[in-house]
């Protein structure tokens, strides 16, 4: 038994992190994260052609979900020659870059949903994020945004589907409050993301009969509502079966409109009816179900229950598996990352990497745009105050994961612009009008606290409208039209128009600006290894790497002193010095002339002054020298000792690092180093002048007290770099050195 | 010219001339001045049964057997009024209907829809209910 508490462990326990709870694995409830315990052992009987058990179940003891899979979910022929393989020999393949995915995506026609999850558990993390990058169905990465508000505030919603939209979403998502707004919610989403980007698509996440009912009115272009469940009880709660669902699907994709499915591990634990089994395993057996229900395309990797998953051993690892599973399967994937998964930001981050190197068809499904306060869905993982963090992390990579940056004047002209439609398109309805200032207010606002509140009685009203009187897609480009938004009104016709040709049902499809679609049919992934698939190079790595507030290296060194006369003048050369009591202040070979400050912005002029007076305050005798020869502050001051009477000298660099040496000294040892340049203030250089004036007449002196800040080197290193550079630039080799007096020629 | 299900996709881009709405209207004719012209009809702006059937040979040809199942299914949908569809995905759900009435879902498919393949896809779904008590009590 110890006694007292260590401050150390105490002060980690008021991390963030330390908010969540981790538990230790618990399979009867479900809580464990995959190679379950309670997993069934894999296995498909066939006889005279029909499947009698699949993983160990006979038919008489299966569920709805295993009468689904063995009607529609595999292929008998295919399943046979898998038998004939060792779960490992599977696995290699799925990492082998020579077998290609079109081989891997057949092999998963044969495989029950217990072999599945049992060979994607045999893969470590990095085998996993490989498999995901060959799996991907389609070639190019692609993002999808989450839009909403607090206030279901129109215009500002337009505004924010256009900043996504131009930010390079291919999908965006809304949702409401209060469910009678979902019509006009629906309708901002489609206008504002219009305005950003022709092509983009849209859905309203609400109950399925309205949601169907938007997307036939041609004012969502897709859905991913229809959520899977790992077990019947669940499934049967949720008030479905693998028919009814599929039979949604087939009336969504009548209607023209895109559908994706939803699962995720750790739903079943969640809901009481894991009946015992993994949550790899469960995910397995709804990602059966949703191919064999065909739909393109699934949002999996664990979703809203992404916290659940993390708090078991090897959660992180069991999300990623279910993404990989997916793109097996031949599934489009929006790979999560929406649902706020920790409380730490490094965990947060670690947890995205699994997606976000690999790449995904979406590698979030479902990015805030807005402040975390108006994310409707339950707060954002990433949220818009994060966006530079995430295109800094594409830039550090060089991975492309589905944002571009964006100028602020570039967001402001496009995000007023589309409240400016939206506008336009509730006047010509006769809804209640946007005001002006809500337009400007939506343009600049941080969040739905910018924008003024709205009569909510009469938005509601004008939503039920829309309903009641079938306001179309096409109602909504005609108003565009006729108030002089011609583009807008071309984009949302060019949306109403895919419908028609349909060809964004087929997998992973994204619709390009100019209309044109590409899909995992007409740009599939081909990845075999370096050189192959996609990469980002080229216009597309120059886009997303040139973020706006990146700077020109040589503009962080131009101190303007091309162009000033100098601080110093140079008295010719150098000589010995003999006066017991002189101090040199040696300086580097820009200071005063090519650089005119400190790293810490003090005017050289000034740094000499301090020093002088602080040399001379201690009965020294200061004489400043410029070194010519090296740029290195512990040669610069060496020298200066071999030339100072005392053989004390103070030796500068230009961006501020200084130190007191003594010619006896070896020329990398000193007296005392003052390496913190940009804590570095007046008061410092002259308590280091008084310093190597006590040093010279041979005092006991106390050294200069010094701060630390550890962040410095991160502030500033490139900076440092760059002043120092010019430093070097002017060093002339075996120069002598040259003695200077403070101010300028006449 | 026939339509390759190999080749021919993006249909909207590679072969419009295959690609009119339900009312005949060919895709290059879906356009703003069509609009201002009144020639335009929202519920005319979808998919025909043909296109969905032509997107369920791509999907087939892609290897994608259960995708191409769901557009053959959903190209049977594309006439039935959206009511009806409403209606019968309620009666697909757990406990709301008897064998009879899926039977009868299933011949109202058959007969008055000509869906084939949505009323098999009914009769596999009340058979598999009867094994697992999901029937209307």
């Amino acid at each position: 038994m110890t006694e007292g508490r260590s401050k150390r462990f105490l002060a980690r326990e008021g991390r963030e992190l330390r908010k969540e709870l981790l538990i230790a694995a618990d399979p009867e409830l479900g809580l464990v994260a995959m190679n379950g315990p309670g997993d069934p052992q894999p296995g498909l009987v066939i006889e005279d052609g029909r499947i009698v058990a699949i993983d160990g179940l006979p038919e008489a003891e299966w569920d709805v979900l295993d009468h689904f899979i063995a009607r529609h979910g595999l292929d008998l022929e295919v399943a046979e020659e898998a038998a004939g393989l060792e779960d490992v020999e599977i696995a290699r393949r799925l990492v082998d870059v020579d077998v290609p995915r079109e081989q891997l995506v057949r092999l998963s026609r044969g495989l029950t949903p217990g072999r599945l999850a049992r060979v994607v558990g045999l893969l470590d993390p990095v085998e996993l994020m490989f498999a995901l990058k060959k799996l991907r169905a389609r070639r190019r990465p692609a993002n999808q945004a989450h839009v909403t508000n607090l206030k279901e505030h129109p215009a500002l919603l337009a505004a924010d589907a256009a900043e996504a939209a131009a930010r390079g979403f291919a999908e965006m998502e809304t949702t409401v409050g209060v469910s009678r707004y979902a019509p006009l919610n629906a309708m901002a989403l489609l206008v504002g993301s219009q305005t950003g980007r022709p092509g983009v698509m849209t859905q309203c996440a609400i109950e399925e009969r309205r949601s169907l009912q938007l997307a036939i009115q041609g004012l969502t272009t897709y859905a991913e509502t229809l959520s899977v469940y790992g077990t019947e009880p669940v499934f049967v709660d949720g008030d479905d079966t693998p028919w009814s669902k599929a039979f949604l699907a087939s009336a969504y994709a009548s209607r023209g409109i895109k559908v994706r499915f939803t699962s995720g591990g750790g739903s079943e634990a969640l809901m009481g009816h894991a009946q015992g089994c993994s949550m790899l395993y469960l995910e397995a057996r709804c990602l059966a179900v949703i191919r064999a229900a065909g739909s393109q395309g699934v949002q999996n990797g664990s979703i809203s229950v992404v916290a659940l998953v993390l708090s078991l051993p090897g959660g992180t690892r069991e999300i990623l598996a279910e993404n990989v599973l997916a793109a097996w399967l031949d599934l489009e994937v929006a790979s999560g990352n929406d649902a706020i998964a920790s409380h730490s930001p490094t965990r947060r981050a670690a947890k995205l990497m699994g997606q976000f190197l690999p790449g995904t068809d979406f590698v979030t499904s479902g990015y805030s745009v807005m402040p975390r306060a108006d994310n409707m869905f339950g707060g954002g993982n990433y949220d818009g105050d994060d966006l530079d963090e995430w295109l800094t992390l594409q830039r550090d990579w060089q991975v492309d994961a589905g944002i571009e940056p964006l100028s602020e004047e570039e967001a402001v002209r496009v995000r007023r612009r589309a409240a400016q439609a939206i506008q336009a398109v509730f006047a010509g309805f006769g809804f209640p009008p946007i005001a002006d200032e809500e337009v400007e207010a939506a343009a600049l606002a941080h969040g739905s606290e910018d924008l003024p509140d709205r009569d909510r009685a009469a938005d509601v009203h004008a939503a039920d409208r829309v309903l009641a009187e079938r306001i179309s897609g096409l109602d909504v480009a005609r108003e565009l039209d006729l108030r002089g938004f011609t583009d807008v009104a071309e984009a949302v016709l060019g949306i109403q128009r895919q419908r028609i040709s349909a060809d964004y049902l087929q997998t992973s499809a994204v619709i390009e600006p100019d209309g044109s679609v590409e899909s995992a049919v007409s740009d599939p992934n081909l990845y075999t290894g370096p050189g192959t698939g996609y990469r980002l190079e080229g216009e597309r790595w120059e886009l997303l790497r040139s973020l706006p507030h990146e700077l020109d290296a040589r503009s962080l060194a131009e101190q303007g002193g091309d162009s000033l006369a100098p601080v110093v003048v140079e008295l010719g050369e150098a000589g010995p010095g003999t006066a017991a009591n002189e101090v040199v202040i040696a300086v580097g070979p820009a200071f005063g002339d090519g650089l005119r400050e400190t790293i810490a912005g003090v005017p050289h002029e000034t740094v000499l002054e301090a020093l002088l007076e602080g040399v001379r305050s201690e009965g020294g005798e200061p004489r400043i020298v410029r070194v010519r020869r090296v740029a290195d502050v512990a040669f610069i001051g060496h020298d200066g000792a071999r030339l100072s009477g005392s053989g004390v000298a103070v030796g500068v660099q230009s961006k501020g690092t200084a130190l007191i040496h003594r010619a006896d000294l070896e020329p990398l040892d000193n007296l005392e180093l003052f390496g913190m340049a940009p804590l570095l203030t007046v008061d410092s250089y002259r308590a280091i002048g008084r310093n190597a004036a006590g040093y010279a007449l041979g005092q006991r002196v106390g050294p200069v007290p010094t701060r630390l800040d550890n962040f410095a080197r991160a502030k500033l290193i490139v900076r440092t770099t760059l002043l120092h550079a010019r430093e070097t630039a002017e060093v002339v080799r075996g120069a002598a050195p040259v003695e200077l007096s403070l101010g300028s020629k006449p | 010219m026939a339509f390759d299900p190999a080749s021919d996709y993006p249909l909207g881009t590679r072969r419009p001339d295959l690609v009119t709405t339900p009312a005949g209207t060919p895709l290059s004719e879906v356009t703003l001045e069509a609009l201002r012209a009144g020639r335009l009809s929202a519920d005319d702006l979808r998919a025909t049964p043909e296109t969905l059937r032509r997107q369920a040979e791509v999907a087939a040809a892609a290897g994608r057997t259960q995708l191409a199942e769901n557009l053959r299914r959903a190209a049977e949908l594309a006439g039935v009024p959206a009511e009806t569809i409403l209606e019968l995905y309620t009666a697909l759900r757990p406990h709301r209907s008897s064998e009879n009435e899926l039977e009868r879902w299933a011949a109202r498919l058959e007969g008055e829809h000509a869906a084939p393949l949505t009323a098999a896809f009914v009769r596999e779904a009340a058979t598999a209910y009867g094994a697992r008590l999901l029937l209307a009590p």
